[in-house]
């Protein structure tokens, strides 16, 4: 206590100012109200609450605040005030959910991969798509159809 | 058209409302759980009243006001729900036509995009609504309209577009003014007592309002959820339990299910041959609903504690209302339930008890909203579970290998232990409290409305003798109710495994052998159609293999049937899921495969990986990690074929994939390992065993 943690959200400079433990989650849904990340599990297993640190996904149920001291987080509001990104309208384009809890998580990830992979005009094989969403579970069942949306994002 | 939710709200003007210039407004009794009911009632709405799908409003479950449709269960609210709303847009459209021929002066005049002209003059609904009483009863006689278009339509979600951009979705995201949030911890084990809490200690912690004790229900509320989950950690480690465990295991489900006190229920009565050629016995464990989002409720009491207000993700709003009046001893009206949306429902899952839990909470807090969401160790730990399942099968064959009798046998616990349907409630905090009694032994459905242990129980075949008696337990150790299908999962797999072996013991082909028993031209159609779509009889590599699952769901609703292609190696892993499908006329094609793969794949998941796991009386598998689903790697492609029957009654389509599903699975499983295994999770552990058998 008495720590006080800066560091920008969605490109905004935010501190805070409670328990330096606490898991970012919490600190984005319940301190700033940034309800788009999801909690699942709490314990780095299903992917939901997956966000961007210094633009790589990580999962912040088990991310504490003080280690992002100084650095850039993006959320799933972030990348839709940001665009929409390209993923999450290939998503809406392949009706790729159904109850829809899992995916600003899986959108944190495959929005970087796309990106990646537009910038290397290198667009991604559906194995690969499936590897790298390999850690967020889905119980509806979408997978396939968010894999095409995948996988067409990235050929833009 | 026949539907019980028009008989228990009779009232037009129950359901629509068009007081809003440019808007229908809809009050349905259904709830969306992510399976895309708003948007297919908003279709028939929109077809039927000739107005764009975009000007419907849904609006959600609500026992003040909306609808009572019971529970959103069993494929039917579409049967159910959207006949009602056909039949109230069919007689809605013809008041307001009567009404603009009577100011136009002209009779006939049909809308187009929801304006009735003639003469020049150009009269909408909403000009029109004034003038138009609703407040009379539904004429289930008016016809439905030739309609716009837009039922058969592949239309998009309603409302995907919030949670692609992560805006307020769900319940976990409501917040109200003085919220203040709520935890529980749950016994250490089943059956265990609180034996001693430093409550003062947690009380004491930055943030805590105030803890909750009551028997064994122990909670905690604070004003952020940071500082809630901080005090819940502390109350945890703080709590000492005592008591017995159930002596529980793994291996002795089975066997506790075929010896426990039973009531039985005849689903089909013959005399059947005494000198079965071939009996077999199979089994499924327990499941877990296993969303990926917690439950998760609000509840706020007033002042004068003389009302509770709850939100809620339940399947049922009315009867949630019902069981905690009677818990909270209150009149029913006393309790308001909204419906808010949660993670994916899959069936009873612990929506209903979380309600309780806020509600419980709140009492400490009157005029506070407090909002609480289930750990994930409580929620596949401590919801219920879909009840384990034991079935034992005998035929008999003659010499060409027809069935000529068949007899089946279904031990478990009842589907069903939703709320207002037992003796006394039936969530899990209630059950807790001091004065409480233990929540009573699920029950079934009746055989009518699609049985519980007996559903689809009795194959869809041409078999002369048939008898079905389900073995329903009168003790619940484990709590146990509805998941997806209920006992069609297993039921399907148990008889399509068992018509394979025959087709096996006679050489021959499994669909050439199942086209024998089958004589209806829309069963016959989708076994037809899958096998065609997989090129069934094509040659495979011989470390792969096929099989097919067939079944009507509930012997009522959609006819399905799925090949499935596997290769067993080290582990079985699936190559591509053919599935044909039949419910009926369908309102949206999209909507329809993305249930009919979703609930391949979710089936798939129980019956290759899932199985409820016991540790001296609690439950191991409460983490991801214990309780393995199947993962993006894992999905095959799904290839869907949809049959449309633009002339039949809809039959609903969320539940039909499961059974046949499971069935393929097992059967490509035999077929490319020359192995049965007859007991699920089919494991390469559970291979390994069946070798051995």
């Amino acid at each position: 206590m008495g720590q006080t943690v800066t560091l920008t959200v969605n490109g905004e400079p935010r501190e805070f100012t409670a328990d330096p433990n606490t898991p970012l989650l919490w600190a984005l849904r319940d301190t700033w109200g940034l309800i788009g990340t999801r909690f699942g599990c709490g314990a780095g297993s299903c992917g939901a609450c997956t966000v961007w640190v210094d633009d790589v996904p990580v999962h912040s149920c088990d991310t504490p605040v003080w280690s992002v001291e100084g650095k850039a987080v993006t959320t799933i509001e972030g990348l839709t005030n940001a665009g929409p990104h390209p993923v999450q309208n290939a998503v809406l384009t392949r009706q790729a959910g159904q109850c829809g809890f899992c995916l600003s998580g899986i959108l944190m990830r495959a929005a970087a991969l796309v990106d990646a992979a537009r910038k290397d005009g290198a667009p991604l094989e559906p194995d690969t798509v499936r590897q790298e969403l390999d850690g967020h579970l889905c119980r509806c069942g979408v997978h396939n159809r968010i894999v095409r949306a995948v996988v067409e994002a990235s050929d833009g | 058209m026949e539907s019980p939710s028009l008989a228990n709200n009779p009232r037009l003007s129950t359901w629509l409302d068009f007081s809003q210039p440019g808007e229908v407004h809809l009050h349905m009794g259904k709830s969306e759980l992510g399976q895309g009911i708003d948007t297919a009632v908003a279709q028939i709405l929109a077809d039927i009243l000739g107005v764009a799908v975009d000007q419907v409003i849904v609006h959600a479950p609500d026992t003040v006001g909306g609808p009572d449709e019971n529970f959103t269960a069993g494929s039917l609210s579409i049967p159910h729900s959207g006949s009602a709303i056909a039949s109230a847009a069919a007689h809605a459209r013809a008041l307001f036509r009567d009404r603009a021929s009577e100011v136009l002066g002209s009779a006939d005049i049909e809308p187009v995009d929801g304006v009735f002209s003639a003469n020049g003059t150009a009269l909408s609904y909403w000009d029109l609504s004034p003038e138009v009483d609703l407040s009379v009863d539904v004429d289930v006689d008016v016809p439905l309209p030739p309609g716009a278009g837009t039922i058969g339509a592949s239309t998009p979600r309603v409302d995907l577009r919030g949670k692609v951009h992560g805006e307020v979705s769900y319940l976990h995201d409501m917040r109200l003014p003085g919220m203040v949030f709520g935890r529980t911890i749950r016994p250490a084990f089943r059956g265990a007592n609180l034996a001693s809490v430093d409550e003062e200690a947690v009380r004491m912690q930055p943030g805590v309002l105030t803890t909750v004790r009551d028997g064994n229900f122990l909670g905690v509320i604070a004003g952020t959820e940071i500082d809630v989950l901080r005090a819940q950690t502390a109350l945890t480690v703080s709590a000492t339990w005592d008591g017995n465990p159930h002596p529980w295991s793994d291996a002795g489900v089975s066997e506790f299910l075929m010896t426990v006190a039973t009531d039985d229920v005849v689903l089909a009565e013959a005399n059947v041959n005494d000198a079965a050629t071939f009996t077999a016995q199979y089994s499924r464990p327990f499941l877990a609903h296993a969303s990926i989002g917690t439950a998760c409720a609000v509840a706020v009491w007033s002042e004068d504690m003389g009302r509770l207000e709850v939100w809620s993700h339940t399947q049922g709003v009315y009867p949630l209302r019902n069981d905690l009046a009677r818990a909270f001893d209150c009149p029913p009206d006393a309790v308001h339930v909204h419906h808010v949306q949660g993670a994916g429902c899959y069936g009873h899952n612990p929506a209903d008890d979380v309600a309780f839990d806020a509600a419980q909470l709140a009492r400490a807090v009157p005029g506070l909203p407090v909002h609480v969401t289930w750990s994930r160790e409580d929620e596949l730990g401590w919801g219920p579970f879909g009840p384990a399942m034991v079935v034992r099968i005998s035929s008999t064959t003659d010499e060409s290998g027809l069935i000529t009798d068949w007899s089946w046998d279904g031990y478990g616990n009842g589907h069903s232990s939703r709320p207002n349907t037992l003796p006394t409630p039936s969530l899990l905090g209630y059950s807790e409290l001091t004065r409480s009694p233990a929540i009573p032994a699920s029950e079934d459905p009746p055989p009518a409305a699609g049985a519980g242990i007996g559903r689809n129980a009795v194959p869809g075949y041409d078999i002369p003798a048939i008898r079905a008696v389900a073995h329903r337990a009168l003790e619940m150790p484990v709590r146990a109710s509805a998941l997806r299908s209920l006992g069609a999962h297993m039921n399907v797999f148990a008889i399509e495994s068992h018509i394979d072996d025959l087709a096996r013991q006679f050489d021959m082909d499994p669909v050439e052998y199942r086209l024998r028993h089958l004589s209806e031209p829309r069963a016959r159609a989708v076994v037809e159609s899958a096998a065609t779509a997989a090129d069934w009889g094509s040659s495979i590599p011989t470390d792969r293999g096929r099989g097919i699952g067939f079944a009507r769901y509930k012997g009522l609703g959609a006819w399905c049937a799925v090949v499935a292609d596997v290769e067993a190696v080290e582990e079985v892993r699936v190559t591509g899921l053919w599935i044909a499908v039949d419910c009926g006329r369908v309102i949206n094609p999209d909507g329809v495969e993305n249930q009919i793969e979703g609930g391949a794949i979710q089936a798939m998941s129980w019956t290759l990986r899932e199985r409820v796991r016991f540790d001296a009386g609690a439950v191991s598998s409460n983490t991801w990690e214990d309780y393995p689903i199947v993962r993006f790697v894992d999905t095959p492609p799904v290839h869907v074929f949809l049959i449309d029957q633009p002339r039949e009654k809809w039959l609903g389509a969320g539940e039909a994939s499961m059974g046949p599903t499971a069935a393929a699975l097992g059967n490509a499983i035999t077929n490319a390992l020359g192995i049965r295994v007859r007991d699920l999770p089919i494991t390469a552990d559970a291979i390994v065993a069946a070798m051995d058998d």
